[in-house]
């Protein structure tokens, strides 16, 4: 095999930047993961200690980190679906014969996607307000009594997770959007003649075509819910009474507030371990399936 | 004749959810700029104000006033252009280069690079922030633009896009005798040019609406991104919501105008980038 | 883009150039030119309020000039440590004094007794003796103190009357006596006190008006098992399960001034923002019916925390002698009245509490009594995560999960594990 000499020339430069900014960091992070780096090895790197699993062990005594696990378990149960449930309803509707000023309507809801997510929390945040926001007031237009969105340790979690599926399921709507527009017209055509419903049509044709569509979406979006950070740090700061602390939220907090670097670090590697192993899950449960 | 009534009924359904679909997308946005038109207070009040009674742009003189956010807009855009800049060369060099050049380790390397994908950034987080430290570019533009030079997710997009270049076109330059960086720069930068724009899209939004990093690296107050400023100023003003909405606007109205200009480019690297990944 | 002009890598030369010139335009800003120039960061309120101050130390100290940087009260903590990681640290801060020991252990401020020892203006003796005590670590003074913040009892007159006593409490024996008089008048739904779960400082308060320290062996070890402690948390769980406190954190209470105006609790342990915020949100009806009371103790009048904010310098700053003037300006008495004035925070020195408005404070006066019996946390860098545990374990010992002993032997546990880096860093001479 021929060898282009000029070829190092081009990947070298990129290559050298990933290599020392992103998988040198990940290596000396599984590292710092085994030892006490804190704010006494910060100040004299000679105060540092190797301390083998006991950030790891540590952890998992620790009823704040179990509580960070289960806030993002939660996030990711509930937000994953109804993104994706909005995403995929969206494109359906859009992807509709019936549907009227179809770009115009694609931006719209794309719109909040491109976004930036610190200040439109900002906006979210005032909607929220429990005296003075829109929701409650429109909820109370129906008769249902004002709900302390993001002071209540029951509500912060809910506003959070509609606030994130706003602001992304424009998405993934566009993916399966793609994915309805390359289902070959003819099976409509043929259901249609046999007489099938639209939910008929829907069922045995639309949802069967876009499965692989649906399940890399999955996936992708599960692997992104589980790095919750940046909508609890502007809406809730973690709170009320720590029922927004995602895992990520907790890394910070433990990282660079507290300067555990050690203990975060092992908080980033059990995030990684766990999205790992849900997207290995969901490969293998796909085969399984397929099967 | 059953159809035909299910129709007369489908159709205003249809585009009536999508009309309800987009007021919940479109309400937020269009909201803040009608809140951040009010005068301070105003918004406070129940039922909650959908316009403001006197339109006024003191909200946006306060801001560039006394928070003097003209500064932090210039360096959002002075950050977003540079990384962009700096990153297009190395990324659409090396995607490239994985796409058509032959070199020792390259299927190889692609797949480690490519399995890297599913890594969490926030991984290498605190060791990149000691590693910046070493190299004092804490609190420091190079904090952000040097680790942002080149990304996996790039390369990537440049090469499955470069794939499409026929081989014969290169050879045939070759066979003229020109150098690997004048092909480059004559014949695969020029073809490459839908993908380079998707890819300069992408970085840009991607920095300009970038937050956790920014908001570890940069100290100095004078140095704060958009977003980052925001986030302070809103946990110093809770109660300035008319002028907290004025920032809103301000972070999220050029991206909106970016997005809307090239659109289409976007779309494409959504695509590109999730479906045949 | 057509391959004439520059071939690509020289394009890339070029944009390398562009970026490092971007690079060094980043990271060195001039100051004005023959001035000095002091950083100052300060927090919230403070940070917003000190700018008018400045005007007249700038006067006075020509060729000085002062930088004020804002910094939010919640992201403060975070803000300073990844500027000493990022050696980019201000001149002068104001600093919690609980953060102290913190930054003391980094290595990153610098000792001022010698300045103290030369100045006029910072008088030790004139400051409370417990807030000033904050500043000092292993021997050496690291701040001098700012604004003065305690916890004590704001108390609802008019359901005091009803139950039948006319003056706050002085001791335990007699807040027991009113708390169960008022809850007996109060019924079901209504309580004595307000003592929320998510907040540590009442059991701290608590803790602190006991003879024995909270942590043993200078900082070693945990002493939750100690006697005094045991009482304390006892107090403290005591008043849940006898009804006169309610099982709430502070959030399940949406609005306190709302909730202490309708009667919903007649004591509440807070601390010095809460007479403007009181006078302001209360209800006219209640006006003149609350009051403020030094905390009772286990025999008479008790101790509080000696909490608030100091002003240090920080040792990389190549202007401490300008810091320092800075810091003395700030501690003459007439600027922090002043001060009092614009912010409502307390004075740390005795001074300013002689003159009116202080003096004349109805609400300020029993702050003014209680700082004389203020007394400092643990000073080691590890209390704020000590404290909090503190309040998960009292949580459980409250909800009756776990018995007081248990939890005293709980928090001793996690005290020595949280300390166990310190204990190794004591051994090896690596603390000062």
């Amino acid at each position: 095999m021929r060898f282009d000499r000029a070829a190092w020339w081009f990947v070298a430069p990129a290559l050298l930047v990933i290599a020392v900014f992103f998988f040198f960091p990940i290596l000396a992070a599984l590292l710092i993961s085994l030892t006490d780096f804190d704010i006494y090895a910060l100040a004299d790197l000679s105060n540092l200690r190797f301390v083998g699993l006991g950030n790891y062990l540590k952890l998992l005594e620790t009823p704040q980190f179990w509580q960070a696990l289960g806030n993002t378990l939660y996030f990711v149960v509930a937000g994953v679906p109804l993104s994706i449930g909005a995403s995929l309803g969206a494109a359906l509707l859009l992807h509709s014969r019936l549907a009227r000023f179809k770009p115009f309507f694609r931006t719209a809801l794309f719109a909040p996607v491109v976004t930036t997510l610190v200040a439109v929390a900002v906006i979210w945040r005032y909607m929220f307000n429990t005296r003075y926001g829109l929701l409650n007031y429109a909820l109370g237009g129906i008769g249902i009594d004002p709900i302390d969105w993001l002071g209540d340790p029951h509500w912060a979690m809910p506003a959070i997770i509609l606030f994130a599926v706003w602001k992304n399921f424009g998405y993934n709507m566009i993916i399966f959007l793609a994915g309805l527009q390359s289902i070959p017209e003819e099976l409509y055509e043929a259901a249609r003649i046999d007489g099938a419903s639209i939910w008929r049509q829907l069922r045995s044709i639309t949802l069967p075509m876009l499965s692989p569509v649906v399940w890399l979406v999955g996936i992708l979006t599960i692997a992104g819910y589980f790095q919750l950070f940046a909508e609890p740090y502007v809406m809730t700061q973690g709170g009320p009474l720590q029922s927004t602390v995602s895992v990520l939220y907790f890394m910070y907090e433990e990282g660079f507030k507290w300067w555990n670097l050690g203990s975060a670090s092992a908080v980033a590697f059990v995030l990684f371990l766990l999205i790992f192993a849900v997207t290995a899950l969901q490969l293998r449960g796909r085969k399984w399936t397929a099967a | 004749m059953d159809r035909r009534i299910a129709r007369g009924v489908q159709a205003p359904l249809v585009n009536g959810l999508l009309l309800a679909a987009a007021a919940f997308t479109l309400f937020p946005l269009l909201w803040m700029v009608s809140v951040s038109l009010m005068s301070p207070g105003e918004a406070s009040s129940y039922p909650p104000p959908l316009v403001p009674q006197r339109a006024t742009l003191g909200n946006y003189r306060e801001l560039f006033g006394r928070a003097g956010i003209g500064r932090y807009l210039v360096n959002s855009v002075f950050l977003a252009v540079t990384v962009t800049a700096v990153s297009l060369v190395f990324n659409v060099a090396a995607g490239y280069a994985f796409a058509k050049l032959r070199f020792a380790g390259r299927d190889r390397i692609f797949k480690l690079l490519l399995g890297a994908l599913v890594i969490p950034a926030q991984v290498a987080m605190v060791p990149l922030f000691l590693l910046l430290k070493q190299l004092g570019l804490v609190n420091s533009y190079g904090g952000i633009i040097v680790p942002a030079m080149a990304g996996i997710f790039g390369i990537f997009l440049v090469r499955q896009y470069a794939l499409s270049i026929p081989d014969e076109l290169l050879e045939a330059a070759r066979i003229d005798g020109a150098s690997e960086f004048r092909i480059f720069g004559s014949i695969v930068v020029p073809a490459l040019k839908p993908i380079i724009v998707t890819l300069a899209v992408f970085t840009l939004l991607g920095t300009w609406n970038d937050f956790m990093w920014p908001l570890i690296v940069l100290t100095d107050k004078d140095l704060y991104t958009l977003p980052v400023a925001l986030a302070s100023l809103s946990r110093e003003h809770v109660q300035d919501n008319e002028l907290m909405m004025a920032g809103s606007v301000l972070t999220t109205l050029p991206v909106l105008l970016m997005f809307l200009a090239l659109q289409r480019y976007y779309m494409q690297g959504l695509l590109a980038g999730s479906v045949k990944g | 883009m057509n391959g004439q002009g520059p071939p690509a890598r020289w394009r890339g030369a070029v944009l390398f150039c562009a970026f490092a010139a971007a690079l060094l335009a980043g990271s060195c800003r001039s100051p004005p030119p023959g001035d000095t120039v002091v950083k100052f960061w300060a927090m919230g309120r403070e940070g917003e309020v000190v700018v008018q101050l400045l005007p007249e130390f700038e006067r006075a100290h020509p060729g000085i000039h002062v930088e004020v940087q804002q910094l939010p009260w919640t992201a403060a903590h975070e803000k300073l440590l990844t500027a000493f990681a990022g050696d980019a640290t201000p001149d002068i801060c104001q600093l919690g004094n609980t953060w102290i020991p913190e930054f003391v252990a980094l290595g990153a401020i610098t000792p001022l007794d010698r300045y103290v020892a030369d100045s006029r203006v910072v008088d030790a003796a004139d400051y409370f003796g417990g807030i000033w005590e904050t500043n000092v670590v292993g021997g050496a003074l690291y701040g001098v103190p700012w604004y003065v913040d305690t916890r004590l009892l704001f108390y609802r007159r008019d359901l005091l009357a009803q139950a039948g006593y006319a003056s706050p409490p002085a001791s335990w024996q007699e807040w027991t006596r009113m708390m169960a008089a008022i809850k007996q008048r109060a019924g079901a739904d209504r309580y004595a006190i307000l003592l929320p779960l998510n907040e540590f400082e009442p059991l701290l308060a608590l803790a602190l008006q006991q003879d024995e320290p909270l942590l043993r062996d200078d900082g070693r070890r945990g002493n939750f098992e100690s006697a005094g402690f045991r009482r304390a948390l006892q107090f403290y769980v005591d008043a849940f399960r006898n009804g006169y406190a309610p099982a709430l954190s502070g959030a399940d209470v949406s609005n306190v001034w709302n909730e202490f105006g309708r009667g919903y609790f007649a004591f509440y342990i807070s601390g010095p923002w809460n007479i403007a915020e009181f006078k302001q949100r209360l209800p006219s009806s209640v006006q003149g019916e609350w009051a403020t009371a030094p905390l009772p103790g286990p025999n008479g009048p008790g101790a509080s925390i000696a909490g608030g904010s100091s002003l240090v310098v920080f040792k990389a700053s190549n202007k401490k002698a300008a810091a320092w003037q800075l810091i003395e300006y700030l501690a003459q008495p007439d600027v922090q009245q002043r001060f009092h004035e614009l912010t409502g925070d307390l004075p740390p020195r005795r001074g300013p509490w002689r003159q009116a408005p202080l003096a004349d404070d109805v609400y300020a006066r029993a702050f003014r009594d209680q700082l004389e019996r203020a007394k400092p946390a643990p000073r080691v860098a590890e209390w704020e995560r000590i404290a909090n545990e503190m309040r998960l374990v009292a949580e459980r010992a409250v909800s009756g999960k776990i018995s007081v002993d248990q939890a005293a032997k709980e928090l001793d546990a996690r005290a020595d594990d949280i300390l166990e880096k310190r204990r190794w860093m004591l051994a090896r001479g690596g603390l000062r």
